[in-house]
């Protein structure tokens, strides 16, 4: 098991410097003179022409593309992705406090769609080509097939506007964050998220689950005498994962695209929304900055379908 | 007369695919009595695992069975509720399955799944004797070592060990029937010899009837009393081992024992029976044998032989069982 982690590690370890190469090229060619992106604006508009060469060799501004990187990397590594363009702000504080909003949305989404894809998707498997496995292919492909903002919009209109249960805007009432309060303002983004992601899980969870349930050590479990509700959860259940928990990993960066688009819905505090506003107002040095944590997040999900595969499956302890 | 311990009677079996109906199994009846040893013999597609999994009802969904009657021990099994079948299923009916890499669960340890056998059938669940008797089962099926290999995964067996882990689920409740299908197909013939010899074993400290589903006859000279040899989805032979070996009366039974290689008599070559098994999605009329039997005649290809008495405990369906006498 430590074998087979330490090279996923050493794998994704590299991927990670391949991608850093891919981000600082995009630095590199960003409009404008880099040294605006390292230094706080007001600095920069203030300071004198020496001190900007200074700033500038100080920053390896100076040398060749290598060097550059290799300053580049290290101030990274270090937590220095530079400052705001916008707001002089270091990044990594502009974007410290969006991360917060944005990983307790895609959580609870994550949990959401989890929730809906198990249950429906088991059912759909033992039920195959009932009504309810009908249905619950309606309901996923119409997960998958209606835009998540189309049905926010929906939803905003019939549960704040119509009824008024659910607040639509924001993370919390300034005037009363507390716990309640955060969870009544989370209800409809992650509802809307979880069942947005729902569709694929659950597919995958029916036609792995169908597979399992055909399996040979099924009927060997039938043919002990074990009750249906344990052939299911407990045999063909952990074996169906192997497969699903691949694709969980691999839909987590759908997951944010996700997220971006209703966090603008909602006007949720978070990374998404802070991506977008940057774009807008070509904030470059946090739109490198957002790209860097994203492959620092796909590749820590990715890791952690490893670390889980060798919970679920002891044949990979092994190897 | 007493009541058989397993009686099948008129048994049929059809599966509804895109090329049509496919008659699996096609009245079929046999009788297992206490303690005796019952083979069921035929090639590929016979129909001989489809009839031993209909017993306890494992046959997919898609499976339509039919049959006049299915009793183990008096009790008809077709009209049992689920639970009332799950403790036929595992408890005084055990089931040896084919390949015992895929008839274990890969992410259940060994021991998690035999004791999982004794614990489904406890009145009072208690694990920690369960576990106890499946460390006690598995050094009776000879797994060297068993307190530590408990603890281990198929993947960390071989594949007689397996398949000792398997007949240790089968003999947990101490059955009166096991029902063994192909139980050492999978197996390497050095490794055959010693599953054989353990089923032998556990058939004897058991006393458990047993049905051994094998196209092996070597195997069922060593271990059965009596044979069924099916075709095509039906029985076309039957009788007692002895009988059945030395003066077989069908066509097909004798083609069989005709393509065996053998040790005491000098022959160049084998001898085996031309042609392919039917394709039963479109098999042959008449005799379903007919396009392969040396004693065919016109009246084979329109006329099914039925299954009659040929003489005491044996029958046979062919036209022409008297020329084999």
């Amino acid at each position: 098991m430590g074998a087979f982690l330490v090279r996923r590690l050493s794998i994704n370890v590299l991927v990670f410097f391949l991608i850093t190469i891919a981000i600082f090229a995009l630095v590199h060619k960003t409009p404008g003179d880099p040294i605006a992106m390292q230094i706080p604006a007001d600095q920069l508009n203030s300071g004198s022409a020496e001190f900007i060469a200074q700033k500038r060799a100080e920053l390896g501004l100076d040398g060749s593309l290598v060097t550059q990187y290799w300053h580049w990397l290290t101030n990274a590594l270090h937590g220095d992705l530079g400052y705001s363009l916008l707001n002089g702000r270091p990044v990594t504080e502009v974007l410290g406090e969006r991360v917060g909003p944005t990983v307790e949305l895609m959580g609870v989404g994550l949990l959401v769609s989890l929730l809906i894809a198990f249950p429906l998707g088991i059912l759909a498997a033992r039920r195959r080509n009932s009504w309810l496995d009908y249905g619950a292919t309606v309901v996923s492909l119409g997960s998958v097939s209606v835009p998540v903002f189309f049905v926010a919009l929906i939803v905003i209109y019939v549960f704040t506007l119509k009824f008024q249960w659910f607040p639509s805007s924001g993370i919390s009432d300034p005037t009363n964050p507390s716990l309640l309060n955060t969870l009544h303002h989370l209800v409809l983004p992650a509802l809307i998220l979880g069942f947005g992601n729902s569709g694929p899980f659950m597919r995958y969870v029916r036609s792995s689950m169908i597979t399992e349930l055909g399996a040979d050590y099924v009927r060997t479990a039938n043919a002990k005498g074990a009750p249906p509700r344990r052939v299911v959860l407990r045999h063909a259940f952990r074996n169906s994962l192997i497969p699903v928990l691949t694709v969980i990993a691999s839909n987590l960066p759908q997951l944010l695209a996700g997220a971006v688009v209703i966090e603008q819905v909602f006007a949720w505090p978070g990374m998404g929304q802070l991506a977008v506003s940057s774009v807008n107002q070509h904030d470059y040095s946090v739109i490198v900055g957002f790209a860097l944590l994203i492959a620092i997040l796909v590749l820590l999900s990715n890791l952690l379908a490893d670390v889980l595969y060798t919970v679920v499956d002891p044949r990979v302890r092994l190897r | 007369m007493t009541e058989s311990l397993l009686r099948i009677d008129g048994l049929g079996v059809d599966f509804h695919t895109d090329d049509g109906v496919v008659h699996a199994v096609t009245d079929v009846s046999l009788a297992v009595e206490a303690g005796e040893i019952v083979a069921i013999v035929g090639e590929s597609g016979s129909g001989k695992t489809v009839t031993a999994m209909s017993v306890l009802r494992l046959l997919p969904k898609a499976a339509e069975v039919s049959a006049d009657a299915i009793a183990f021990r008096g009790t008809d099994l077709r009209t049992l509720s689920g639970a009332e079948l799950r403790k036929i299923r595992g408890g005084p009916v055990g089931m040896i399955f084919q390949d015992p890499m895929t008839a274990l669960n890969p992410v259940m340890t060994i021991g998690a799944q035999v004791a999982e056998a004794v614990v489904l059938h406890q009145v009072r669940p208690d694990k920690k004797a369960a576990w106890q008797r499946a460390i006690e089962l598995l050094r009776l099926v000879g797994v060297p070592d068993p307190g530590e290999r408990v603890k281990q995964y198929p993947h960390e067996f071989s594949g007689g060990m397996r398949q000792r882990a398997m007949i240790a689920m089968a003999i947990a409740n101490d059955p009166d029937l096991i029902i063994a299908d192909e139980p050492t197909t999978a197996l390497d013939v050095t490794i055959q010899a010693q599953v054989l010899a353990l089923l032998k074993k556990a058939q004897a400290e058991t006393g458990a009837a047993t049905i051994l589903i094998t196209h092996d006859l070597g195997i069922v000279a060593e271990l059965a009393d009596r044979v069924v040899v099916m075709y095509a989805g039906r029985v076309v032979e039957s009788a007692g081992v002895t009988e059945l070996f030395a003066t077989p009366r069908h066509p097909y039974t004798k083609g069989l024992l005709a393509s065996l290689p053998r040790m005491d008599v000098d022959v160049d070559q084998l001898d085996p029976i031309p042609g392919n098994p039917p394709n039963m999605a479109d098999p042959p009329a008449g005799c379903a044998f007919h396009p392969r039997c040396p004693l065919a005649r016109d009246r084979c290809r329109t006329d099914r032989p039925p299954l009659l008495a040929i003489g005491a405990g044996r029958t046979s369906a062919c036209h022409f069982n008297e020329e084999l006498a």
